[in-house]
C-alpha cells in the first residue's frame, strides 16, 4: 500500500474512534510537554548561567602579567620559563601583538592605583581602576543606578556601592547587605569627586647615560635609550562627575586588588598615573613605550581561551583564567539535562502504555475488519503498516500538541517568575528556552516512541488468521 | 484442556475448469465453506494441495497468498462483509489501494463497477443505509474491481429474500458468462444451484459424496439462465 493511502486510511480509522484516540493523543501530549518543559528548563538555566558568566567577564578573560612582576600568578611557569629578570617587558608593543592574535576581541591595559578622592571636603582612599567601553555589558552594571560613561574620555566615574556608603558616611552592618542602591545613588549622582594622583611626566632634560656596570643583571645589550625613561612625578587633580552607582562588584574575582571607583580607560591613560611598574622598569626601559603591570585580554568565545592563553605564554608572559571552572559548570549542566530528560521521559513512558492499550483495543474492535481486508487481498505487511501509521500519527500529533503545551507552560512560569523578580527589584530573566532543535527532537522522539508502542499491536494484527477474524462478531 | 482436531475437509478431490460455474452443496458442517476458504487461500490444508493456475497454494508464503487473493480471487460472503465505517465507494476502492492502482484511475473503475451492479446512485452511502440486496451488489462490485479470474461466493443469497437473491444470482451468472470468470459458489439451496451452476458437487462430513452436471452448460446463453 502506498504512503498516501496508508495515511488516509490511518487518519480515517483514528477519526472513527475519535474520543479514545484523542484521549491517547492527549496522554502523549502531556508526556511530550513534560519532556519539553524539563529540558527547556535545563537549557534555559544553562543559557542563563552562560549569559551571566559571559557577562561577568570571568570566562572570556585572560589576565596577562609580566614575569618580571614577582607578585604574579603563574608560579609554575616562573620555575620552568625564563627567569623573571630575563623575561619580556609587558609594554605597548606586546599589548598590540596580543590584540592581533586570532580570537582576541581586545587587549587593554589594567590601570589601577590607590589614590585619594575628595568628596565635599573629606578625603577617601581607595583603589581606582580603568574600564574599557566594552565593560558596559558586564552584568555588574545591569542593575546600576545612573548610567555608564558617556564616552571613553569623559571625566566621569562609576562608583561601587560600598564606596558610595563610605562617601555618605553610612556604615553597613558586617555580613548584612540590605542597603538599597537607589537610595544611595540619589544624593550622589551628578556630584563631583576630586581625584588627587601622582602623574608621571616626561622630563624636559634628557638624563645622562649611566655608566654601565657589567655585573648589573638588568644591564642588557639593548639598553641604548635611557632618555625615554626619564620622568618627573608631579601631583595633579582631576574632577570626576559621579554618573553611576553599581550594586554588584564588577571585580569580585580580583580579591584584595579590586577597585571601588572606575574611570573610562582612555581618560585614565591620558592622566598618565604613576604605576608600580614605572618604578621597576625605570632601570631597564628600552623604547620609551608605555609599560603595563598587567593586560586584560578578552577572547571572542570561552572555548578559545585555552588557545589564546598558550599563545601568550609562548610570548613569555604569565597568564591567568578560570577556564577550568567553566568546564566543570558545563559538565554539571550535561548531568542536569540527563536527569531532566529521564524524569521528563517518565510521563512519555506512561503514554507509551496508553498507545499500546488503545491499539490492542482497536484490534479487538476491528478484528472482523482486519479479516475482511485480508480476505480481499491485504497482506500482513499492509495491516502492520496501517497500525504503525495510526500509532505514528498519534505520536506526531501528540508531539506537536505537547511541544506547544510545554512551550506554553514555560511561558507562564517565565511570566510568573518575572513578576516575582520585578517585585523583588531584580531584572527580568528568561529561565525557559524551547530552541527549534528541542521542538524537532521532541516531535521525533514522540513519533519514535509511538512507533515502538505500535510494534506489538501491529504485529498482533498482522498475524491474525483471516478465517478466524471473519467469524468474529 | 487441549484443542480438539476436527477434519473439516477429508480426502476431497475436485477439479474446476477455467470459466466453469460450480456449486458446492451440503448441509451445515459438511465442509463446503472450508473447501471454499482453501481455494481462496484464506486457509491452508494440513495435507494435500490446492492448485490454481498451476501454482500450489499450500506451498505459497503468506505474502504470496495475499497477492493471490488480491489479483486472482474475488470473494462474496453471506453476511456481505462490507466495512461499516466506509462508504460504498471506499469499500469498492479498498482492494485497489492494496493493489497500488494509480489514484487517477480509481474513480473511473469504481464508477464502472458500481454501474455494472446498478449502485451508481448509492456511491456515497454507508452499508448500514443500504438494503441487503444493495449491500451484496456492493460486495460484488468490490470482488470485481481487480478483475479476478476466480469468483468465490459463500452463500451469497443466504441473507436475501428470494427475489433479491435471484437478482444477485443473475449478476454472478452474468460475470461467469460475459466476463469468463470461473465461479465456485457454496450454497445449501439445491434449486438455486441447479438453475445457475453447470456442475453440482455434494459434500457431507468433509467428503465429496456426489456430483451432478446440470442443464446449464458452459458458455450457455445467459438468456436461458434468466428464464
Amino acid at each position: 500500500m502506498k504512503l498516501p493511502d496508508l495515511a488516509e486510511l490511518a487518519m480515517r480509522n483514528l477519526r472513527e474512534s475519535v474520543l479514545r484516540n484523542s484521549l491517547t493523543t492527549i496522554g502523549i501530549s502531556v508526556g511530550v510537554a513534560s519532556l519539553v518543559a524539563m529540558l527547556s528548563l535545563g537549557i534555559g538555566l544553562q543559557q542563563l548561567a552562560s549569559r551571566r558568566l559571559m557577562k561577568s567577564g570571568l570566562f572570556d578573560t585572560v589576565v596577562v602579567s609580566s614575569r618580571r612582576d614577582l607578585r604574579n600568578f603563574g608560579h609554575e611557569e616562573e620555575r620552568n620559563g625564563p627567569t623573571p629578570g630575563e623575561s619580556r617587558i609587558l609594554d605597548e608593543s606586546a599589548r598590540q601583538e596580543i590584540e592581533r592574535m586570532p580570537n582576541v576581541l581586545e587587549a587593554y591595559p589594567d590601570i589601577r592605583f590607590i589614590t585619594e578622592l575628595r568628596y565635599g571636603d573629606k578625603p577617601h582612599m581607595t583603589m581606582v581602576a580603568a574600564l574599557p567601553s566594552s565593560a558596559k555589558s558586564n552584568d555588574a552594571f545591569d542593575s546600576m543606578q545612573g548610567h555608564f560613561f558617556s564616552s571613553d574620555t569623559a571625566p566621569e566615574a562609576v562608583i561601587q556601592k560600598s564606596f558610595a556608603e563610605e562617601l555618605l558616611g553610612k556604615t553597613p552592618k558586617p555580613g548584612v547587605d540590605d542597603t538599597n542602591v537607589s537610595q544611595l545613588a540619589a544624593p550622589l549622582l551628578g556630584k563631583e569627586l576630586t581625584m588627587r594622583y601622582a602623574r608621571r611626566q616626561a622630563s624636559q632634560a634628557p638624563a645622562a647615560p649611566s655608566t654601565a656596570d657589567p655585573d648589573d643583571e638588568d644591564d642588557e645589550d639593548d639598553d641604548d635609550d635611557f632618555s625615554a625613561a626619564a620622568y618627573s612625578v608631579v601631583s595633579r587633580e582631576q574632577k570626576l562627575k559621579i554618573v553611576g552607582v553599581a550594586d554588584l562588584d564588577p571585580e569580585s574575582m580580583r580579591g584584595p586588588t579590586r577597585a571601588r571607583v572606575f574611570l573610562p580607560l582612555r581618560l585614565a591613560e591620558s592622566l598618565q598615573v604613576m604605576q608600580p611598574t614605572d618604578l621597576r622598569e625605570i632601570a631597564r626601559a628600552t623604547s620609551g613605550q608605555q609599560v603595563y603591570s598587567s593586560v586584560n585580554v578578552r577572547v571572542k568565545n570561552p572555548s578559545g581561551v585555552q588557545e589564546v592563553e598558550s599563545a601568550i605564554k609562548k610570548m613569555g608572559f604569565n597568564t591567568f583564567s578560570i577556564l577550568d571552572a567553566s568546564r566543570s559548570i558545563q559538565q554539571f549542566f550535561r548531568v542536569l539535562d540527563l536527569f531532566l530528560l529521564i524524569f521528563g521521559s517518565l510521563a512519555l513512558a506512561v503514554a507509551f502504555v496508553g498507545i499500546v492499550n488503545t491499539l490492542v483495543m482497536a484490534i479487538l474492535e476491528r478484528r472482523r475488519e482486519i479479516g475482511i481486508m485480508k480476505a480481499i487481498g491485504a497482506s500482513d505487511g499492509d495491516v502492520r503498516k496501517l497500525f504503525f501509521a495510526e500509532a505514528g500519527a498519534m505520536g506526531i500529533l501528540g508531539g506537536i500538541v505537547g511541544v506547544i503545551l510545554g512551550w506554553a507552560i514555560g511561558q507562564i512560569i517565565n511570566f510568573v517568575t518575572n513578576i516575582y523578580l520585578a517585585r523583588q527589584s531584580f531584572p527580568a530573566e528568561h529561565f525557559w528556552s524551547v530552541p527549534l532543535w528541542l521542538a524537532g527532537f521532541a516531535i521525533l522522539f514522540s513519533f519514535l516512541v509511538s512507533l515502538a508502542a505500535g510494534l506489538y499491536p501491529a504485529g498482533r494484527a498482522a498475524r491474525l488468521d483471516p478465517v478466524q477474524a471473519l467469524r468474529y462478531e | 484442556m487441549g484443542e480438539t482436531l476436527i477434519r473439516a475437509v477429508d480426502g476431497v478431490t475436485l477439479k474446476v475448469r477455467a470459466g466453469e460455474f460450480v456449486a458446492l452443496l451440503g448441509s451445515s458442517g459438511s465442509g463446503k465453506s472450508s473447501v471454499l476458504n482453501l481455494i481462496a487461500g484464506l486457509d491452508r490444508p494440513t495435507s494435500g494441495s490446492v492448485v490454481v493456475h498451476g501454482s500450489d497454494l499450500s506451498q505459497l508464503t503468506r505474502e504470496e497468498l495475499a497477492h493471490y487473493r488480491l489479483h486472482t480471487v474475488g470473494m462474496v460472503f453471506q453476511s456481505f462483509n462490507l466495512i461499516a465505517s466506509m462508504t460504498v465507494t471506499e469499500n469498492v476502492e479498498l482492494p485497489m489501494r492494496f493493489a497500488e492502482v494509480d489514484r487517477g484511475k480509481r474513480d473511473g473503475l469504481v464508477r464502472e463497477a458500481l454501474t455494472r451492479v446498478g449502485l451508481q446512485a448509492r456511491m456515497n452511502h454507508r452499508p448500514s443505509e443500504l438494503s441487503g440486496g444493495e449491500q451484496q451488489r456492493a460486495a460484488l462490485a468490490r470482488a470485481l474491481i481487480n478483475r479476478p479470474q476466480l469468483l468465490l461466493a459463500d452463500e451469497p443469497t443466504g441473507n436475501l429474500d428470494s427475489r433479491t437473491g435471484t437478482e444477485i444470482m443473475k449478476m454472478v451468472c452474468e460475470f461467469n458468462q460475459q466476463l469468463g470468470m470461473t465461479v465456485v459458489m457454496v450454497t445449501h439451496e439445491r434449486a438455486l444451484a441447479e438453475r445457475y451452476a453447470q456442475r453440482l458437487i455434494f459434500l457431507a462430513d468433509g467428503k465429496v459424496v456426489g456430483e451432478e452436471t446440470t442443464a446449464v452448460v458452459a458458455a450457455a446463453s445467459v438468456q436461458g439462465a434468466r428464464q
